[in-house]
């Protein structure tokens, strides 16, 4: 037997001096008890919302994109900073679950399951601005490359928006396989623990009769490390060649060659505080507070302020190199349209600056990083913030362009604009209410692994072996 | 299909399973296998299996992608409908590069998990026989083959002696079969055959 060792400087991942059944026992008790009035209000009101979403949808495709307050030169508003947005959200769960693993960071256990989940429906959320900016949604299949009677005539292989339909469905493919695989020796253990037939019966499909012999757990291993492999450039390209739909063309605040390290720090950034969100709020529910530590909640907040400052210091970049470059147009777009508190969207330049910069900076502090309050408030302003970035680039670079007599009316949504947004944040949180009940919500098995390493009782132990003599401690130890 | 004599013994810790792991190898006994809660690293070498080439079958896919992506785009840009897209070269391969790197991706890692479903016989509705119920909770189950000359009472007691909490005698079939955890259901006759 490996005498396995952690330093006694890192704090325990799981509190408690727990034993594997009880570990079972704590992650499936929300699958197995009936959910809470609690959970009942935030489900209704998260369908409600969706229904609402639905609705916009349906007058945007049944009456046309004039639906929404795009203009002449406001070609992409609302949809596609919300796109941006849920895709950079969607960043968090494979950053977690595959660079994590292969930095073998133990702390990525606790969270890497509803972070993986809040990856998927983020992306699905996504997917749908894309989609219903097309106007004639069901000619959306015309973005595949496929042989067909039109000539053939094929898509651009050369065009970053046929890039970002490769990039985001491959995401949302590999983030699937990933997060399932995992979830396949956890739906057994609720599978084997279930005592009605239903429950028995649905997580009996599900697990795909797993039993968890050695060979099998082998292979699953060597799955995991790969599909790791995978994700982390995969992770990187998505949210580079989102921002190549940006950097590619050869609008004044687009036109720039540092925006694919620039969106994917600022897609970590909002993909943790979305996490930190979520968690807060899953580990107070559910009583996981052994499980979600707050070591784990500092060990976010430090990704938060490291990539929130790394975002920093690419708007002032910008900013230089908007005053540097001498470029006549790139300096209006930068240092009026956005950097002037008082031209029309100076606001949202400043509150993305307050949010994003600014405010993350109090993690410095380890008196903040460890508070539940601070960090849940600083979650929600970071997302607030990381929506405005991309409003900023988008609305700022767009509403005046080359030629004045173009330069459009001050853009704001409609009420269906703001509903499809809306109605997507219903479906995140109906899909992530419905997984928080029927799903573990934290990696059993890997929990597990950890436990004997890194739980509470366990660093105990070991602290006692520590301060045994070194003859002791050879005497029973070495074969 | 057939069914075979097993013999079952029950640890509840993975301390305790390693060096009876041992014990009953240097016996002589065949370990059908060992289920786990989670991924005990080690026991598959203590088992003396050999490692997976999992990862040799995702790296075939992966340039399967990377080769399905370059041809077919080449083909289209340069053969089938040669575009002039402001001049540029027909045969654009930096551009191509970010759908190449995706198709890789894809390929490897959808390739990859079907793989492990058919190799693990994994899959929707398919069924097989679970030696104790715990051994997805905190039991690490340790089933051993029974041939003609196995004395099944001195091997559990064996087994006991090197810290199994709990020994079993089972009949059982090792294949999987199509069915429902709801009931239990099992399509084939009761032939057992024994292992010489």
């Amino acid at each position: 037997m490996h005498l396995k060792y952690e330093s006694q400087l890192r704090e325990p991942l799981v509190y408690g001096d727990k034993t594997y059944k009880q570990v079972t026992e704590d992650i499936v008790r929300p699958i197995e008890a009936k959910p809470t009035k609690l959970w009942y209000i935030g489900f209704y009101i998260a369908v409600a919302l969706l229904m609402f979403g639905v609705y916009s949808v349906y007058r945007e495709v049944t009456y046309g994109i004039g639906q929404w307050n795009l203009n002449k030169t406001v070609g992409w508003g609302w949809d596609i900073t919300n796109f941006v947005w849920w895709v950079g959200i969607g960043h968090a769960g494979t950053l977690i679950s595959a660079i994590l693993l292969l930095f073998r960071q133990g702390w990525r256990t606790g969270v890497n399951r509803a972070a993986e989940a809040m990856t998927i429906f983020a992306v699905m959320c996504a997917g749908q601005f894309p989609i219903f900016h097309m106007g004639r949604v069901w000619m959306a299949f015309f973005v595949l490359p496929y042989p067909n009677t039109r000539g053939p005539l094929w898509v651009n292989f050369n065009s970053p928006l046929l890039w970002d339909v490769f990039a985001i469905s491959t995401y949302f493919t590999v983030s699937l396989l990933f997060w399932y695989s995992g979830l396949i020796p956890d739906f057994a253990t609720v599978r084997d623990r279930a005592f009605t037939k239903l429950r028995k019966k649905l997580y009996g499909v599900a697990s795909f009769g797993w039993t968890g012999s050695t060979k099998h757990w082998q292979r699953h291993e060597s799955l995991s490390l790969v599909l790791a492999g995978l994700s982390t450039p995969l992770v990187l390209s998505v949210h580079t060649i989102v921002s190549f739909d940006f950097a590619t063309s050869v609008i004044p605040g687009w036109h720039t060659t540092i925006f694919p390290p620039y969106f994917v720090a600022g897609a970590i950034f909002s993909g943790f505080a979305m996490v930190q969100t979520l968690m807060i709020i899953v580990r107070k529910v559910f009583g996981m507070e052994d499980y979600v530590t707050i070591g784990h909640i500092e060990a976010m907040n430090k990704v938060i302020v490291l990539t929130g400052s790394i975002v920093g210091i690419a708007y002032l970049t910008e900013l230089f190199m908007g005053w540097y470059s001498q470029n006549k147009y790139e300096g209006y777009t930068f240092w009026y349209s956005r950097a002037y508190l008082f031209s029309p969207y100076g606001w949202s330049y400043w509150g993305m600056m307050a949010c994003n910069v600014l405010s993350p900076q109090i993690f410095w502090f380890r008196k903040m990083r460890r508070n539940i309050f601070v960090t849940f408030f600083m979650s929600i302003i970071v997302n607030i913030g990381m929506w405005f970035e991309r409003f900023v680039i988008i609305v700022t670079s767009l509403y005046r362009d080359y030629l004045p007599s173009s330069w459009s009316v001050y853009y704001s949504p409609t009420i269906w604009e703001i509903g499809f947004y809306a109605g997507t944040f219903g479906l995140f949180f109906t899909c992530f209410f419905l997984f928080a009940k029927y799903f573990p919500v934290i990696a059993i098995a890997e929990i597990k692994y950890v436990l004997k390493t890194t739980g509470e009782g366990y660093k105990n132990q070991m602290a006692g072996i520590e301060e045994q003599p070194l003859e002791d401690f050879v005497h029973q130890h070495a074969h | 299909m057939a069914k075979k004599k097993f013999v079952v013994g029950c640890f509840d810790d993975e301390a305790a399973l390693f060096p009876a792991v041992k014990k009953v190898r240097t016996a002589g006994y065949k370990i059908h296998d060992v289920y786990t809660p989670f991924a005990v690293h080690g026991l598959d070498h203590a088992l003396g299996l050999r490692e997976t080439s999992l990862h040799t079958a995702g790296f075939i896919y992966g340039i399967t992608g990377t080769s399905t992506a370059l041809s077919c785009i080449s083909w289209i840009f340069t053969k089938d409908w040669p575009l002039n897209i402001g001049g540029k070269p027909h045969f654009a391969l930096p551009a191509w590069i970010p759908i190449m790197f995706e198709l890789t991706v894809l390929f490897a890692a959808v390739g990859m998990v079907l793989t492990f479903l058919y190799i693990c016989q994994l899959g929707p509705f398919v069924k097989k026989h679970h030696f104790h119920a715990r051994a997805t909770d905190d039991l690490f189950v340790m089933v051993i083959e029974c041939t003609d000359k196995t004395n099944v009472d001195d091997l559990r007691g064996f087994l006991s002696s090197n810290g199994a909490i709990e020994t079993d005698c089972q009949i059982a079939e090792e294949g999987w079969w199509i069915g429902k955890y709801d009931n239990d259901d099992m399509p084939f006759e009761n032939k057992q055959i024994v292992v010489a």
